[in-house]
């Protein structure tokens, strides 16, 4: 069809897979030293040390590109009136009576919740994650600070795990046409009139 | 360290049971430290040093005896001075040797993620498996001692091994050979103990000290070194050795609570997207192919 609708640009899905790979990486090392019964990941991954060694470092990377899609999608990603409409009637979305659901733009607000999700439980991640990093650099009279951190940083870790789970189940399983569309970029006008109407008419100008 | 014949009876980050555990009964081996008698000589700190073939430490200076403010990755036995102003006035100097205190309960054990790098043995001894342990100093936020210590050039913890390689030769740790008052002793726990015990009870009827003490915390299930204190009821001025130690309770959450919560959930969301698409499937989209 020659008249795909660009969804993504290429630096969008270039930004979008960088996010993905590293949040994998750091998400496969995480769960293996979460669980004695998941370690033997660790060594698929190369061995306990190493993974020990790359996860903080392949963690900031995922960090710096969540940074770099705020800036990207900080206007994408405003959570509007159609959205709320939208979102009241998800019950239809999650039974798959899409006809009945309000018009929204080029995010739903599920997608949207992702993004502040990741975003919000990332920092707090971060801060934990430095902490339990660097932990001789804490003085022993701050260890309540270490204990904090850890509590945190699994709390935080699986909240993330949940979105990821709803994510990834929803881009390739439920909505045919999305997972195609982070990779080539291009949806097809049917696709996108029924998923983002208001986005729709907005690029198409109609 | 070389485990020697010493049998093994817990494993950390290990899934499953621990191979071998209770197949031979091993005495329980304790340390006693009679801080009544130490003077501060710091002969065990050199003994430590040679057996275990490490280097001396540049020091510290802090206006008091005191060498170096805590143990380190290549130091693992330190005497803690403390100049200690009584209520009544008089003045002390207490001394203690720091180290492991190798907790029947251990903290860094439950903290550790590493199958294998840190191990319990039958007879109470807690210690670093090197080989295997990952750098990600857990072990430190689980300790309630402040024992473990990281080495950043290998990342690798370290701390004091009671001399295992000794003690499973039937030989008594480094420390306690050159200990030139007999303020140390090692022995079976039960024996210890009772000695500690009847130590404490000599210098409360014959010494100005009536509040000497044993100091075994029981919060850590009782530890493999044990203490003659002149005042059991204030071991923070021993150079803050914990009232009532514990395994930190974010670790016992961790390991305890919130993992099967996490596991719950995440099982529960692969189980609940499949579920959901094997009742509604993939999204149809309007007016496909027009």
């Amino acid at each position: 069809m020659d008249d795909n609708i660009l969804r993504y640009t290429l630096l969008e899905r270039v930004m979008h897979w960088a996010a993905a790979v590293t949040y994998v990486y750091v998400l496969l090392t995480g769960l293996a030293f979460y669980s004695p019964h998941l370690y033997w990941i660790a060594m698929v991954l190369g061995g306990a040390p190493t993974s020990r060694f790359w996860h903080p470092w392949i963690a900031v990377l995922f960090m710096a590109v969540v940074a770099w899609m705020l800036r990207a999608w900080l206007g994408d990603m405003q959570i509007t009136g159609a959205d709320r409409a939208w979102g009241k009637a998800v019950h239809l979305y999650i039974a798959n009576h899409d006809d009945g659901l309000p018009p929204i733009d080029r995010f739903n607000i599920g997608q949207k919740h992702f993004f502040w999700t990741m975003l919000y439980a990332g920092c707090v991640l971060l801060l934990s994650g430095i902490v339990l990093w660097l932990p001789e650099k804490l003085p022993w009279s701050l260890r309540a600070v270490r204990s904090a951190a850890i509590l945190l940083h699994v709390s935080a870790a699986l909240v993330t795990i949940g979105a990821f789970i709803i994510h990834v189940y929803m881009g390739t399983a439920v909505v045919r046409g999305g997972f195609t569309s982070i990779i080539r970029g291009e949806v097809s006008p049917a696709w996108a009139r029924t998923h983002h109407r208001l986005w729709y008419y907005r690029v198409t100008n109609k | 360290m070389s485990a020697g014949n010493l049998r093994i009876q817990a494993i950390s980050g290990h899934a499953g049971p621990v191979p071998g555990a209770g197949t031979q009964r091993q005495d329980q081996v304790c340390k006693l430290i009679d801080t009544t008698t130490c003077i501060g000589c710091k002969a065990c700190e050199v003994a430590c040093l040679e057996w275990n073939d490490l280097p001396f430490r540049e020091t510290v200076f802090d206006n008091t005896y005191q060498t170096m403010p805590e143990t380190a990755w290549n130091y693992w036995n330190l005497i803690q001075f403390n100049e200690h102003t009584a209520a009544d006035g008089s003045f002390q100097w207490l001394m203690r040797k720091d180290q492991c205190m190798h907790c029947a309960d251990p903290g860094c054990l439950a903290a550790c993620p590493a199958d294998n790098a840190i191990v319990q043995y039958q007879n109470g001894i807690v210690d670093f498996q090197q080989d295997y342990c990952i750098g990600c100093q857990y072990c430190v936020t689980g300790c309630p001692f402040n024992i473990p210590k990281f080495n950043s050039h290998t990342k690798k913890m370290f701390k004091c091994t009671l001399c295992t390689d000794r003690v499973s030769q039937g030989l008594e740790p480094a420390c306690i050979k050159a200990c030139p008052t007999g303020c140390l002793h090692f022995g079976g726990k039960e024996d210890m103990k009772a000695l500690a015990e009847m130590r404490a009870l000599q210098l409360r009827e014959h010494t100005a000290h009536a509040r000497a003490g044993v100091y075994d915390p029981p919060g850590v299930g009782g530890t493999g070194v044990i203490y003659v204190l002149h005042d059991i009821t204030n071991p923070e001025a021993y150079g803050g050795l914990p009232v009532n130690p514990r395994v930190p309770l974010s670790v016992w959450l961790w390991k305890g609570p919130l993992k099967w919560l996490g596991n719950i959930a995440m099982v529960g969301g692969l189980i609940g997207v499949s579920l959901h698409y094997l009742r509604f499937g993939p999204k149809k989209v309007d007016g496909h192919g027009r």
